[in-house]
């Protein structure tokens, strides 16, 4: 089977956001940009699936810049096999990125796609159960573990109480939490391999979404500030502010 | 505006989230309530009590059991033929489920509200909470999802509402449920809780954490949070991890032990009244957010806390 993985590019997860004076935004001139960690988590998870026997082909896919390239070579590197750019400059949400990695579904027919389960940029977490919804597909979200198990996949989920295991039909849609597996870093010699990996540049158009924005951003603040407090010399004095505050 | 809430259960009680749902939902309309489950009934009369209540609509099915997205969308999707907005709870059910509706419906959702500013405007965090955007859906219908930190919870007595049972497709055949590996404790659970104690990769391993951060927890009445190094490194379970992509906490007093303040993790905590941090280097991040510090080797400072109190 294939497997299909999209990747965003986004703000490097160790920069710290800066809002635009003008407040219509987040600054990202001059800004280190990267895989989303998440769907670093997710291109892994398809190699590896790869590498145990469970698929022949991943396929990376980004939704984005002309910039967007750079992230999908990142997924060849590491060893995606061929990559497809959507290229646009607009913002697109969740919805219309849902849209139009449906109708890659239909052209590609993977037997999962393996997403990251929310982007820290946007912090929607909402692409890949739309996905599943738009398809009509099962979804795995927050997973922990993937196994394939011939027509089906058992998906463990991170979820509030602990661990909870789901088994979904395939075609599904699998969306990766924090510990799913340690992504690999791409090395060298597959950076090199990489540049002459297939890459297809496409646009929304060309798949018909209609990618215009649904919910309008009207501002964008700085959160509230918080002021750092005092620094105590000792425990006790620290036990003493605990009793003061009634805690202790 | 007519407004229909997921009630977040266990088949047995209706959880928290719910309560701050309903007051997010009550300042936009009439609030109705569905409760989705397998042998559900008690959870419905208790949702039914809820001040503010107008209806509460009772899928009991076991399809409906375990709140798989796949058999309880298309259920929604049913109800909001006669509803403006949809509400979950910012929990994992709540971010697995409502997606899905929001695409069955063709609607944009909103994630993680933090305030309802008018009839379709809202405001939400991004980029880990270093920015919060006001945004204004231009759906016909509305799908949200809650941050239940930003709102107050409703009363759970006071409502008087009608429970109206209501069937759905039932199994949509997709999923099925296996198994759930769900940890029990005594300790008040970490988002409800009024105090919160939490450790970080300094903890070195799961025997150490439990040593240094149990008691302490335990003399406080606190709930138990961990930063993910923690998480990942198998001193505490999954459950534990406050941050951008963990739980979201807003307690009363949020102690944090040998965690740095990574971004991720203010992002998790920040709302919290009031943050103590322990950590022997006096120049973390943690430190900048923090109304009290203390720097020290958690190693003495953490025995000799729990030692005074
Ligand atoms: C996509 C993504 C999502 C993430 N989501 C989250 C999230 O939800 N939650 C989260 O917490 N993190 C999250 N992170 C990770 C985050 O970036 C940090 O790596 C993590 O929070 C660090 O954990 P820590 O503070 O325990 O460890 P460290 O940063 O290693 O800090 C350990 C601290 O302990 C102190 N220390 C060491 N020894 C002692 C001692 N003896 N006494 C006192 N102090 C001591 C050190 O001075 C240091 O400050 C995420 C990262 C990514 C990329
Ligand atoms: N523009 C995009 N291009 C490719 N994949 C995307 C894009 N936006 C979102 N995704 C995928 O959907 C996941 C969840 O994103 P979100 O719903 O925006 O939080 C990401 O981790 C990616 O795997």
């Amino acid at each position: 089977m294939k497997i299909l993985v999209p990747v965003k590019r986004v703000i490097d997860y160790n920069v710290k956001p800066r809002v635009k004076a003008d407040g219509t935004g987040v600054d990202l001139a001059n800004v280190k940009m990267s895989m989303n960690p998440f769907d670093e988590i997710a291109v892994e998870e398809a190699l590896r699936l790869k590498e145990a026997g469970s698929a022949e082909e991943v396929i990376a896919v980004s939704v984005g810049p002309a910039k967007a390239a750079e992230t999908l070579r990142t997924a060849l590197a590491m060893g995606a096999d061929r990559a497809i750019l959507v290229e646009t400059d607009e913002t697109v949400e969740p919805l219309a990125v849902a849209k139009i990695l449906k109708a890659i579904m239909a052209e590609e027919n993977p037997g999962l796609v393996v997403l990251g389960k929310q982007a820290i940029d946007d912090d929607s977490n909402q692409t890949g159960q739309m996905l599943a919804a738009l398809t009509g597909r099962p979804q795995g979200t927050f997973a922990s573990k993937v196994v394939v198990e011939g027509e089906a996949v058992a998906v463990t989920r991170e979820v509030d109480g602990g661990l909870e295991t789901v088994k979904l039909t395939l075609p599904a849609i699998v969306t990766t939490d924090l510990r799913l597996n340690e992504p690999r870093y791409a090395s060298l010699p597959n950076i090199m391999k990489a540049k002459k990996k297939p890459l297809d540049t496409k646009t929304p158009a060309d798949y018909g979404v209609d990618i215009a924005p649904r919910l309008k951003t009207l501002k964008v603040a700085e959160p509230p500030m918080r002021s750092a407090g005092i620094k105590v010399p000792d425990v006790d004095t620290l036990v003493a502010k605990l009793k003061e505050m009634g805690v202790a | 505006m007519k407004t229909l809430v997921w009630v977040e259960h266990d088949n047995a009680v209706v959880k928290d989230a719910t309560l701050h749902t309903v007051t997010a939902a009550a300042k936009l309309g009439e609030v109705h309530l569905l409760v989705a489950g397998a042998g559900c009934a008690a959870v419905a009369e208790a949702a039914a009590k809820i001040a503010g209540v107008a209806k509460v609509h009772l899928a009991d099915d076991a399809a409906y059991g375990h709140a798989l997205a796949e058999n309880v969308a298309p259920l929604i999707v049913d109800l909001m033929g006669h509803h403006d907005a949809f509400l979950a709870p910012a929990t994992t059910t709540g971010k697995n489920l409502a997606p899905r509706v929001a695409a069955l419906l063709d609607v944009m959702q909103v994630s993680d509200i933090l305030s309802v500013e008018g009839e379709k405007t809202f405001t939400r965090p991004i980029y880990a909470g270093n920015a919060i955007a006001t945004v204004e859906s231009t759906d016909a219908k509305l799908v949200i999802t809650v941050r239940t930190t930003a709102f107050e919870k409703a009363a759970c007595e006071g409502g008087s509402a009608a429970v109206e049972a209501i069937s759905g497709g039932g199994d949509a055949g997709l999923s099925s449920f296996v198994g759930a590996e769900i940890a029990t404790s005594e300790r008040p659970e970490l988002t409800s809780a009024k105090i919160i104690v939490s450790g970080g990769r300094a903890l070195k391993d799961a025997e150490t954490f439990e040593a240094t951060i149990l008691p302490l927890a335990d003399k406080l009445g606190a709930a138990v949070g961990a930063s993910r190094a923690a998480v990942d490194a198998g001193y505490v379970p999954n459950d534990y991890q406050v941050g951008q992509t963990g739980k979201i906490v807003a307690p009363e007093v949020y102690i944090a032990i040998g965690i740095s303040g990574a971004i991720q993790h203010l992002a998790g905590m920040k709302d919290s009244k009031t943050i103590i941090a322990i950590n022997k280097d006096e120049d973390a991040p943690i430190f900048q957010v923090a109304d009290i510090g203390l720097v020290a080797d958690l190693y003495n400072a953490v025995p000799e806390l729990t030692g005074k109190l």
